[in-house]
């Protein structure tokens, strides 16, 4: 079997990889019947999880999507630790502990990471700051083709005329 | 024979690239019109020759030529005429062969459609399209030749990826690349304005059907992509903020913004520079989407420096175009006089806040997408950005702008009337409220889902608010006369802008649909029933099947609906030998907007299946919104005055430019 590792990619992303990069992924299910828990709001729990966590082995996949032997494995420990009545926090905790912040597809707010989450909403600002002040210098500017006193007094004429 | 002629076109049409790119330059530069009109015929001449070399490359690929490397790495004897033929742009060299063919079409087009446009820009917009040609060509020829012979040839190929099998590999990638690739011709529009130091209402004007072209095809593209994943994927997922679809919707959402600020240019003058900017800016970030796609940069940084070569080259592409682009711009955008005077609270003031926000948005998933390999290559650090990330950026970034959409389209223009148009959208929003109201009392469901579908029926019925008005204006008592007057009066590009609109608000309403869905993960054996919404699945049998290149298994389920049967699906899982590879075929069946959705896969023990069910109400209104926003666009590119107004009043506004309006 080819790249092992990269055989997961079972989304869109892997059609359109394998498109350009000839990767060979399979197609099959990822959370199975066998490994989900009984109680459905615990499965749900898990699910809502398991969303949230990478399938490192893979690209751009959670665990909840991918059927990497990986991804299992983490399903099931996620399943294992909330069983054993770890909050959601703990077990992300837990998890950073072993794999890195890698595994979180939602990046932790940290020194690394401070340019990403804040760029958009500064992005915008800045953007409206720069808006706010050519509108500004538009209102303060007189307009380009403004009338002179001249040419001012010289339409009153006119139109005094048509009277 | 038919395969070097084939790859002997492709060098000819470099050669022709390259003359292309610098005698009709010349000749502006020059003033001199002989060299500009070089421009259009060897325009032409380049892209028959780059429909030769692809018919080349597809004859070689249905004759099963195993004698071209290219055909062994994707192709197999045994493999369906369809995807013989698509298969053709199903890998690296084929689809970038398709990358040029479109680009030259394009090229073609313009030669042919803009024999009155002003002598200067017609051959500017050409020469530029065709340096990128020559760029691409080389690389083409260079690093990833589709034509390049192996000395052993095999006795039969590799096959193509199974996952590409499907007749999605027919329509997406054309489709996309229509969009994507069409984009470099604004860019070529804004090179050649910049050159030609025209950047006025006029060029607005002739630039505006190509965006709308590229737009429309972009829009389908990434929605015929969406769904092909949708229902590839055995669990209905279909957008996953993943780097390849991010490469894609960030030229979207530029295009989006360049297609409304040239409204403002068009209209009012004003916005010229940022204009300008923008049209560079969306090809700009497909050449940066072709990069992360080629390079491998994805895969990781390590996966890009083993194999440089390509993505190095198109790295090089990159910053010689984007570069080269932005000096130009730098050097002109001085030049330029602010247009036409607005008040803030206006229709321009209200475009203006649109390209804010489209801007943002396009940084935002910009930004995360390129931030995990910045940090990696600058630190080490290795982070994750994923969905989490940008449900928690864009979306509350972009929803907003549903709520001002209506409202900026009911506003005038220079000088809007803020009361007067929240006035007029109130029916609007009052139904949108109650739609909001009726669904917490009468049906619940997450709370995202009722906020947007409420959003999608305000956004829908604000869409046509405006003309609504426009319609029944002085038509007092509901003369039938005036009413068709005023219907048939306006100009189509309004209807257009209603029909763009409200298919955001379709796909709004789609994907509202989700939180309402539901869904049912189990081992199933032959007899087994499962409750999945208001459905119920019956696991009827489980058997055998063959195809041409694959074997399968196949489970008949039928599903009943309140007692009575109402469909019968058989979804499957499909093995190809040949790549050792499976994939999961699902089963769907549409019922009104929304679809009931299985997939199943091997269950552990013998004779039972894992079968995934889905009841995913509203969900087809995700991609009939897109396919509604496509038709806006249509309708707005045959406006009277894209259709007939360029040629004939080009002429008169180029002698006279105060003529213009």
């Amino acid at each position: 079997m080819l790249h092992t590792t990269l055989a997961s990619g079972r989304r869109v992303l892997a059609i359109i990889c394998a498109l350009f990069l000839a990767l060979a992924p399979t197609l099959a299910f990822a959370v199975t019947p066998e490994e989900m828990l009984r109680d459905p709001k615990l499965e749900a729990r898990a699910e809502a999880l398991s969303a949230q966590l990478r399938c490192m082995v893979c690209q751009n996949e959670s665990i909840d999507e991918s059927e990497a032997p990986l991804a299992h494995d983490i399903r099931v420990l996620v399943r294992q630790k909330i069983l054993e009545g770890l909050s959601d926090s703990q077990i992300r905790a837990y998890l950073v502990a072993r794999y890195g912040d890698f595994i979180l597809l939602k990046p932790p707010f940290k020194p690394e990471t401070i340019l990403l989450w804040t760029a958009p909403f500064l992005l915008l600002l800045i953007g409206a700051g720069a808006i706010a002040l050519s509108v500004r210098q538009r209102l303060t500017a007189p307009p380009a083709n403004a009338l002179s006193e001249e040419e001012k007094s010289k339409l009153a004429d006119l139109v005094g005329e048509e009277k | 024979m038919i395969v070097e002629t084939g790859h002997f076109a492709l060098v000819l049409a470099l050669a022709l690239a390259f003359v292309n790119a610098c005698v009709p330059l010349w000749g502006v530069v020059s003033r001199d019109d002989r060299l500009m009109q070089v421009a259009p015929s060897v325009a032409l001449a380049g892209f028959f020759l780059v429909v030769i070399s692809y018919a080349a490359l597809i004859y070689a690929h249905l004759t099963s030529d195993f004698s071209l490397v290219n055909v062994v790495e994707n192709s197999h004897s045994t493999k369906p005429l369809l995807y013989k033929i698509t298969g053709v742009w199903g890998d690296h060299e084929g689809s970038m062969l398709l990358w040029v063919l479109i680009l030259s079409l394009f090229g073609a087009a313009v030669a042919v459609s803009g024999r009155a446009m002003p002598r200067d820009i017609h051959a500017a917009v050409l020469a530029v399209q065709s340096w990128i040609g020559a760029a691409f060509l080389l690389f083409i020829l260079l690093t990833s030749n589709p034509f390049a012979r192996i000395a052993n040839p095999p006795m039969d190929g590799m096959g193509l990826n199974p996952l590409l099998q499907d007749p999605g590999l027919a329509i997406h990638p054309p489709l996309l690349y229509l969009g994507y690739v069409g984009l470099s011709i604004t860019f070529s529009f804004a090179a050649a304005a910049l050159i030609c130091g025209r950047i006025d209402a006029v060029w607005a004007r002739l630039v505006r059907p190509w965006i709308l072209i590229a737009w429309i095809f972009l829009t389908l593209g990434i929605a015929m992509g969406s769904y092909w994943a949708y229902y590839t994927l055995g669990w209905g997922g279909f957008w996953f903020w993943d780097p390849v679809e991010n490469a894609s919707l960030m030229p979207w959402l530029a295009a989006t913004a360049l297609l409304h600020s040239t409204t403002v240019m068009e209209k009012r003058e004003a916005l010229k520079v940022w204009t300008i900017f923008l049209a560079i800016l969306a090809f700009s970030l497909s050449l940066i989407g072709t990069f992360i796609v080629r390079s491998g940069v994805l895969t990781s940084v390590h996966a890009f420096a083993n194999d440089p070569r390509r993505g190095v080259f198109i790295l090089a592409i990159l910053v010689f175009f984007i570069g080269g682009a932005l000096l130009l711009f730098a050097l002109r955008a001085n030049s330029l006089k602010p247009g036409g005077f607005f008040a803030p609270i206006s229709r321009e003031g209200a475009l203006v806040l649109n390209n804010l926000v489209l801007s943002t948005c396009c940084a935002t998933v910009f930004i995360g997408t390129l931030y995990p390999l910045a940090l990696e290559a600058l630190t080490g650090a290795k982070i994750s950005v994923g969905p989490p990330f940008f449900n928690a950026t864009f979306v509350p970034l972009f929803l907003p702008l549903c709520l001002l959409m209506p409202i900026a389209q009911t506003l005038a223009w220079k000088r809007g009337d803020l009361l007067g148009s929240l006035q007029r959208l109130f029916f609007a929003f009052a139904c949108g409220l109650g739609v909001m109201l009726l669904l917490v009392a009468l049906r619940g469901g997450p709370a995202i889902s009722i906020l947007l579908a409420g959003l999608a029926i305000y956004t829908i019925l604000g869409a046509f608010s405006d003309l609504a008005t426009r319609i029944f204006r002085r038509a007092a008592l509901l003369k039938g006369s005036q009413v068709f007057a005023n219907a048939f009066g306006l100009p189509r590009s309004a209807y257009g802008t209603a029909l763009a609109h409200a298919g955001i608000g379709l796909t709004l309403l789609g994907l509202a649909g989700v939180g309402w869905g539901a869904q049912k993960i189990l081992t199933m054996k032959p007899g087994d029933v499962a409750q999945v919404g208001p459905y119920e699945i019956v696991l009827e049998s489980i058997g055998p099947q063959t195809g041409p290149d694959y074997t399968a298994t196949a489970a008949h389920m039928a599903v009943r609906s309140g007692g009575a049967e109402i469909a019968e699906l058989d979804p499957a899982v499909r093995y190809y030998p040949v790549r050792q590879m499976s994939r999961a075929e699902a089963a769907i069946k549409t019922v009104d907007f929304g679809q009931i959705y299985l997939g199943i896969s091997k269950g552990e023990a013998a004779g039972t299946v894992d079968a995934r069910l889905y009841w995913k109400p509203l969900v087809t209104l995700i991609w009939f919104g897109a396919i509604v926003m496509a038709l806006g666009g249509l309708c707005s590119l045959s406006d009277r005055r894209l259709r007939i107004g360029v040629a004939r009043r080009v002429r008169r506004i180029a002698v006279a430019p105060q003529a213009a309006e």
